[in-house]
């Protein structure tokens, strides 16, 4: 739809003076948030790594149970719906790790079994994870493809 | 006949329909609010022994019309026409919810305006003779809500300061056109059917921000076309502004000319308190006024504490669709002209 040049105005100023009188988060009070509870997350990981790396396994099996086991944690309490209240809290300290990952494909699941396997579980499950696992693939490939190309540079060089 | 239409969009009504009756049902957290000890009922249980959120939220609309037709005293044949809708697309909520009734049913979407609409048709139809009594319905529900256009209940994510929290519940009034023994019941004297307004917010996390011009239309409209001034007014509540949009909306409205700092307030602000209950800038949803309504505004109005109340539900009016292709988030409001009659 054409708009006019003065309601465009009267739109950007509108939206201006928005700005001012929505409050906002305290950015720095959050990344602080964050980067506690996103620490202390990574510290549970490495007290798991140690943990089955103690108890004889290979390093790359002992990596695996241990995401497997924050992965494990995470649908759990997302069941019992205690991971909002955490969010609320943590923020990105919870989301970015594994465990922000391992609710998002959990909550939906849980969310749409109403709506059947097919259409609900299997069509939605991926809602809000499928854009990080697709773009993810995607600029994987994009920097496996640049960093092919180095390794060829480097080898004519040499 | 007297001319039934004042100035632009305003409408009076010649035999003012009684409000006979008003229920509220709400959720658990609505129950834990200022408002507590007003509702009809509170229900402990946000799924209502249903299997889904959908069905939960047509069970509340169903016992809210259920209580107000008890409260009447009336039976569902009296009724001639139920007015109602909810946010859920299709109106799933209202033709679940409504179908055991088997009353004729006008469904209506006006986003959490509902309420102002479903009024405003209700009493022109009333006026009009069309009818005796009809019932005027909304609901919403946090979950269902946030489901179809958030995320998933249980994952975790950071609400803005700006958000507002939709409220679970349903309300519904009986209109109709009284008797002697409801002399001395509020009635309905006029209404003012609002236009979309869209200054171009696109931000769907600050409603109140997108509703607020709307609003602030609707309410100077009103003024203009009955000639009154906001001291006329006992008391002017909008729907589900919240903290943020009251204050753009008493700017706006001060830059018109017109100053309701000390008549406004907002249902999405009586219904929460924001310290204690984590709900940011406010109440919100189709049933966020129709409760408030319903407990607060009514018992008001009929003890004879307030003379006269605007009642302004506003809408914003977005899908998931439109918002996704970057289109922005108009706004709509309706007013009610609410009146008491009892003598004090």
């Amino acid at each position: 739809m054409e708009k006019n040049k003065e309601q465009k105005m009267k739109e950007k100023q509108y939206n201006e003076y928005v700005e001012q009188v929505t409050p906002k988060h305290n950015g720095a009070l959050n990344f602080i948030k964050a980067f506690v509870c996103g620490g202390a997350i990574c510290l549970i990981g490495q007290f798991l790594l140690n943990m089955y790396l103690h108890y004889g396994h290979p390093k790359e099996v002992a990596s695996a149970y241990m995401t497997l086991t924050l992965i494990f944690i995470s649908i759990v309490l997302t069941g019992f719906n205690l991971v909002t209240p955490i969010t609320r809290f943590a923020g990105a300290g919870y989301l970015v790790p594994i465990t922000g990952f391992a609710n998002s494909v959990a909550a939906c699941a849980i969310e749409f079994k109403k709506e059947g396997q097919i259409f609900g579980i299997g069509c939605k499950i991926f809602t809000i994870a499928g854009p990080v696992i697709l773009y993810g693939i995607v600029s994987s490939a994009f920097f496996g493809a640049i960093y092919y190309i180095l390794l060829q540079i480097g080898g004519i060089i040499r | 006949m007297m001319n039934k239409r004042s100035g632009k969009s305003t409408v009076i009504f010649e035999n003012p329909p009684v409000i006979l009756s008003g229920a509220s049902i709400v959720g658990k957290k609505e129950g834990e609010g200022p408002l507590k000890d007003l509702f009809d009922l509170i229900e402990e249980d946000a799924m209502l022994g249903m299997n889904t959120w959908e069905e939960a939220e047509s069970t509340f609309q169903k016992k809210a019309a259920e209580k107000a037709l008890e409260k009447a005293c009336l039976a569902k044949k009296d009724i001639q026409y139920i007015f109602s809708g909810d946010l859920l697309g299709q109106l799933i909520a209202t033709s679940f919810g409504l179908m055991d009734l088997e009353i004729p049913l006008v469904g209506i979407y006006g986003a959490c305006s509902t309420m102002g609409e479903a009024l405003a048709l209700g009493s022109m139809v009333l006026d009009g003779g069309f009818a005796d009594n009809i019932l005027a319905l909304t609901s919403s529900h946090f979950a269902s809500a946030e489901k179809q256009f958030r995320f998933p209940l249980d994952y975790g994510n950071q609400r803005p300061l700006s958000a507002s929290w939709t409220i679970t519940g349903s309300g519904g009034l009986i209109l109709g056109k009284g008797d002697q023994k409801s002399k001395n019941k509020p009635v309905v004297t006029s209404a003012t059917i609002g236009k979309i307004v869209d200054l171009g917010i696109k931000d769907s996390m600050n409603m109140g921000a997108c509703m607020a011009p709307a609003a602030c239309d609707t309410i100077y409209q009103n003024l203009v076309d009955l000639g009154r001034q906001p001291e006329d007014y006992d008391k002017i509540i909008t729907g589900d502004l919240g903290y943020v949009g009251q204050e753009i909306l008493i700017k706006l409205l001060k830059d018109k000319g017109y100053d309701i700092t000390s008549q406004h307030t907002d249902c999405g602000i009586e219904i929460f308190d924001r310290e204690t209950q984590d709900t940011h800038s406010g109440g919100s949803g189709c049933g966020c006024s129709a409760v408030t309504l319903a407990a607060y505004i009514l018992p008001k109005l009929s003890s004879g504490a307030w003379k006269r109340v605007l009642f302004v539900p506003t809408g914003a009016l977005l899908s998931t669709v439109s918002f996704n292709e970057g289109q922005s988030v108009p706004g709509i409001a309706h007013g009610v002209v609410l009146e008491s009659r009892k003598q004090l």
